[in-house]
């Protein structure tokens, strides 16, 4: 170890030598070997396990085992690069402590809500499942039974999953973690474009003149994006960078505008964009008055707390929060006129030059801007507004769905778009955009599944934020978790999440491929299969679907969530889950597993195990006896071809890189709604939107309106959430690799040197970060790579030993639902 | 014959962590918190980065290497990258430094330019320092080079 670079040669001498001198030497003591057969690897494509940005990535295998991972070259995403994270895929299956066998809270060799996991068998692990679900079911009805998903889940997962929820057991009870990161985004592109997901595509990147990040730290969170827009910025120098956060990050490495405003104040500063554009007389008057209707939205909506809570009884328009009114041009105009630059200066605490150098890079005809945001716009108790006023600005100047000019929603999950989004895992939502409230869309999917009206309820079901109020209330009772870990996930774990689990009355399941905190939480644990131990489907933020084959065999019995899902469905008969009138009339249901009408439906075993590729496995095919994820894939397209969202044949994806949809005469589209690029626009009209009757998107007025919970003499201090570049969610898979686990290895407080000197800390000390719901243990850090304002402290939440969310507000966006982690007020003291 | 004992000592251990959960506390499930929900543990001191300079081999030739030294207060920024200052190909001379790898000095075509990619130009993207922490979960990642060991003796 210790030998030095002459050393190390001298001790080699002796293997060249002998080589020279044409002594045979056993293959273990040469240092180079040259078989080809030896050397060999398996190389095949598969997307990144991580975030959003869908990096493609060249897995190779051998004897079984992933033995090294590298940027796919020939994808358009990351042409050959990957993040730290995505670099070290190669490790994440092997933690040493993969889940092996089910296991069940057991005391005595019996069930016990309070006894020690014990590992039991598959069947014992169902039996005892189906039993809780049928008793619920019978007593209180498919509403009492729920689901929590993931956009880690492959499409053909989360399609089975709303199948078996909406479909099987009636429920809409069914919600993605998605809702904690993109519902905000959701709400945003229904309510302005009346369809989902960026109009736009990473190519942007390459021909916009100025980026301005709102809320989102895309150097750590979607680095290999961040790579693109510094490849732009740094090799074109007429390229501007703008980057808007509570607090300094890495990001703010390449801003030529750095701007950091107090929380809650990005409402005003957008709406001054919009009276600034106004006022200077920059508004593309031919595109707003062909492609744009304008409206008014209802203001005072409260805050998605519990209705008990004083905030949501003294908010006057609870009930109609989604409500809005038509108006004009001028009554618009008149609305953003209060948000003049010293006001807005005043309450951002953005010095007015500042704001004005951003409003030009709008309001400036020759510049093409793209605009990105993440979680500080979507985790906002005003996400969904967040989202129609950044369309506003890019409406207003028309420079949206062309090259360079695109409003770009970034995703924080795998297949948050192509599964929780595109599939509709959520609670109000069905494949393809489409609605349980709309009769006309229930009839649509229950066509397509063949199965009798009636069946899918037309009321949404609990959101993720609602289903841990549920569970702790009594009214859902049993619950599975899947790919995901919530308990650490999901704010307000002390009050709402934990004792929901914990609650006697209530049966949680969850299923991972390592023990998680939820995990630990639940009653039920199932080992999943993971990644390339799987046949897959991801859609990335561009609306790319990318494809990836089983390359390796889990560990011990651990099954994919497909498999467990198909599994489980076996137990039930419709007789146990659907009403006596349905039946009645439709008695050629009668008696049949849930198996039998969700996956033997004549669509999902349409394609014989041979159409398999065999040079993969594919454990669930085998298992079933036919090409199941083609099956699923197959009949879950026909929901979207045609009407906007068209994908292309299951097979075609296992060969390409990823393609973006719709996917029109086998052609992938870059840009919606623009004319030549977008095969749904017609002819003649330059831009159309769609997904509106109209064809026009809608430009919105809405006011500012403070947070919830603002720092106060008690509770003094801003506390904001998020991530860390080397670890991913909440760590399960990056903590068990030591190269990530030892670059970021403990949560720590980020904190202002002035803030720390104010309560007598010093860097390294142990403090406790308390709000009014919650505290946690950490240390000091005043230095390192996010530097707040003084007034805030950040504090990631990926430490399972340092949970973050007993300290958040479980307060939400009342129209998107999704949970706003980055406010609330909470005091730092000396541990 | 060693890789094969290798093979089977990670089963070994894959069976002995299934021997172990033949019954566990809730404290005891979760290996990255081994604390009960309800209790906040007390954080570790915070660890020194690992300053040895001492290069640490990687797990395979595509793993972007670890850096062996302190970088803090290392500025990376539209002015300057710190970095490069001994990582850059004109600096290893009087650095002693290793070369940034030649992959640095491409475009997303592949096409070689003079200096460094604009895309790779933020390092700590892909290369991070090592704190002296200790491990939570042991990693069961087999080198292919063990892989390679075993499939040669068995295939003589």
């Amino acid at each position: 170890m210790s030998m030095n670079r002459r050393e190390f040669m001298k001790a080699n001498a002796a293997i060249a030598a002998a080589g020279v001198a044409g002594m045979a030497l056993p293959a273990t003591a040469s240092n180079l070997i040259t078989s080809s057969e030896q050397t060999k690897l398996e190389w095949n494509k598969a997307p990144c396990r991580f975030c959003g940005t869908g990096c493609s990535v060249i897995v190779a295998t051998r004897d079984g085992k992933v033995v090294a991972t590298h940027g796919d070259a020939k994808s358009e995403v990351n042409k050959g690069l990957n993040c730290v994270k995505g670099y070290f895929l190669s490790k994440i299956m092997y933690g040493r402590d993969r889940l092996q066998t089910p296991m069940l809270r057991m005391t005595d060799g019996k069930y016990d809500k309070n006894g020690e996991f014990t590992p039991v068998s598959w069947d014992m692990a169902f039996d005892t499942m189906a039993e809780k679900w049928k008793k619920t079911i019978k007593a209180k009805g498919p509403t009492a039974v729920g689901m929590f998903g993931s956009g880690q889940w492959t499409v053909w997962e989360g399609y089975a999953a709303v199948k078996l929820m909406k479909a099987g057991f009636g429920s809409n009870n069914i919600d993605p973690n998605a809702r904690h990161c993109m519902a905000s985004a959701v709400g945003g592109f229904m309510r302005t474009f009346g369809i989902d997901e960026p109009m736009g595509c990473y190519d942007d990147m390459e021909a916009a003149d100025a980026f301005v990040l709102w809320g989102s730290n895309m150097a750590e969170m979607h680095p290999i994006l961040w790579t693109r827009v510094t490849d732009r910025r740094l090799s074109a120098p007429h390229v501007k960078v703008a980057v808007l956060s509570t607090f300094q990050h890495r990001s703010f490495d390449l801003a030529d505008l750095p701007i950091v405003f107090t929380p809650q104040t990005d409402l005003a500063m957008l709406n001054f964009i919009a009276n600034y554009i106004i006022q200077n007389d920059k508004v593309d008057k031919d595109f707003i008055s062909k492609h744009v209707n304008f409206r008014k939205g209802e203001t005072d909506i409260g805050y998605g707390l519990r209705a008990s809570h004083p905030l949501q009884k003294k908010a006057k328009n609870v009930d109609t929060a989604g409500d809005s009114t038509p108006i004009d041009f001028e009554e618009f105009k008149k609305f953003v006129a209060d948000y003049d630059v010293e006001s807005v200066s005043k309450l951002s605490g953005v010095p007015e030059h500042k704001l004005i150098e951003l409003a030009e890079l709008y309001a400036d005809p020759k510049k093409k801007v793209t605009s990105f945001w993440t979680m500080g716009f979507n985790q906002h108790t005003r996400g969904v507004w967040c989202n129609n006023l950044i369309y506003n600005i890019h409406l207003l100047v028309g420079k949206i769905s062309t090259p360079g000019n695109s409003p770009f929603s970034l995703t924080g999950q795998p297949s948050a778009c192509g599964t929780a989004r595109e599939v509709g895992t959520f609670s109000h939502r069905l494949p393809a955009d489409m609605v349980v409230t709309n009769p006309k869309h229930r009839k649509l999917a229950e066509d397509i599944w063949n199965i009798p009206s009636g069946i899918i309820p037309p009321k949404p079901g609990y959101h993720a934020v609602e289903q841990n109020r549920r569970l702790k209330d009594g009214d859902l009772n049993c619950y599975w978790v899947q790919v995901n870990n919530n308990m650490q996930a999901a704010a307000n774990m002390n009050e709402e999440g934990l004792p929901g689990y914990r609650n006697p009355d209530n049966f949680i399941v969850v299923s991972d491929a390592y023990p998680t905190v939820t995990t630990q939480a639940g009653d039920l644990i199932l080992p999943s299969a993971m990644w390339v131990e799987k046949e897959g489907a991801y859609g990335n933020a561009e609306r790319r679907t990318q494809f990836w084959h089983q390359m390796v065999q889990a560990p011990g019995e651990s099954m994919s969530d497909l498999w467990q899902l198909m599994e489980f469905s076996k137990r039930f008969t419709t007789d146990e889950v659907w009403s006596k009138d349905v039946l009645d009339a439709n008695p050629e249901f009668k008696g049949k597993t849930l198996f039998e009408v969700l996956y033997q439906n004549g669509n999902v075993e349409k394609f014989p195990l041979s159409d398999t590729d065999p040079k993969f496995m594919n454990n669930e095919a085998k298992h079933f006896g036919f090409y199941v994820q083609k099956g699923l894939f197959e009949e879950y397209a026909e929901f979207g071809r045609g009407h906007g969202h068209d994908l292309a044949d299951f097979d075609r994806y296992h060969t390409e890189h990823g393609l973006r949809w719709p996917v029109v005469d086998g052609k992938e589209t870059k840009w919606r709604f623009r004319e030549g690029a977008d095969p749904y626009v017609k002819a003649g009209k330059g831009f159309e939107f769609y997904g509106k009757p109209d064809g026009k998107a809608v430009i919105f007025a809405l006011p500012y309106e403070p947070a919830p919970e603002m720092p106060d003499e008690e509770f003094d201090i801003w506390l904001s959430t998020g991530r860390v570049l080397e670890h991913w969610h909440s760590g399960s898979m990056t903590q068990r690799v030591p190269e990530l686990y030892k670059a970021f290895p403990d949560a720590v407080c980020f904190m202002h040197p002035d803030d720390a000197k104010k309560r007598g800390l010093r860097r390294g000390d142990e403090v406790k970060v308390i709000s009014r719901r919650g505290e946690i243990k950490t240390r000091v850090e005043t230095r390192g790579r996010n530097k707040p304002p003084v007034g805030l402290v950040f504090v990631p939440w990926f430490d399972a030993s340092q949970l973050i969310n007993k300290v958040t507000l479980d307060a939400t966006d009342p129209l998107s639902k999704q949970t706003d982690f980055k406010k609330c007020a909470v005091k730092i003291v000396k541990a | 014959m060693k890789a094969g004992k290798i093979l089977s000592m990670i089963a070994l251990l894959g069976f002995s962590f299934s021997l172990m959960a033949a019954s566990v506390p809730e404290e005891k499930i979760a290996t990255l918190r081994l604390a009960p929900i309800e209790v906040e543990p007390t954080p570790p001191a915070m660890q020194k980065v690992i300053n040895s300079d001492v290069k640490q081999v990687r797990n395979y030739p595509m793993q972007p290497p670890v850096i062996p030294h302190r970088i803090d207060g290392y500025q990376i920024d539209l002015k300057v990258n710190k970095c490069m200052q001994c990582h850059a190909r004109n600096s290893t001379g009087h650095s002693q430094a290793p070369m940034v790898s030649v992959t640095h000095y491409m475009d997303r075509e592949n096409n070689f330019l003079a200096s460094l990619s604009p895309r790779r130009y933020y390092c700590t993207q892909c290369h991070v320092s090592q704190l002296d922490a200790k491990i939570l979960v042991e990693n069961d990642f087999v080198d292919v080079k063990e892989l390679m060991k075993h499939s040669s003796t068995t295939e003589h």
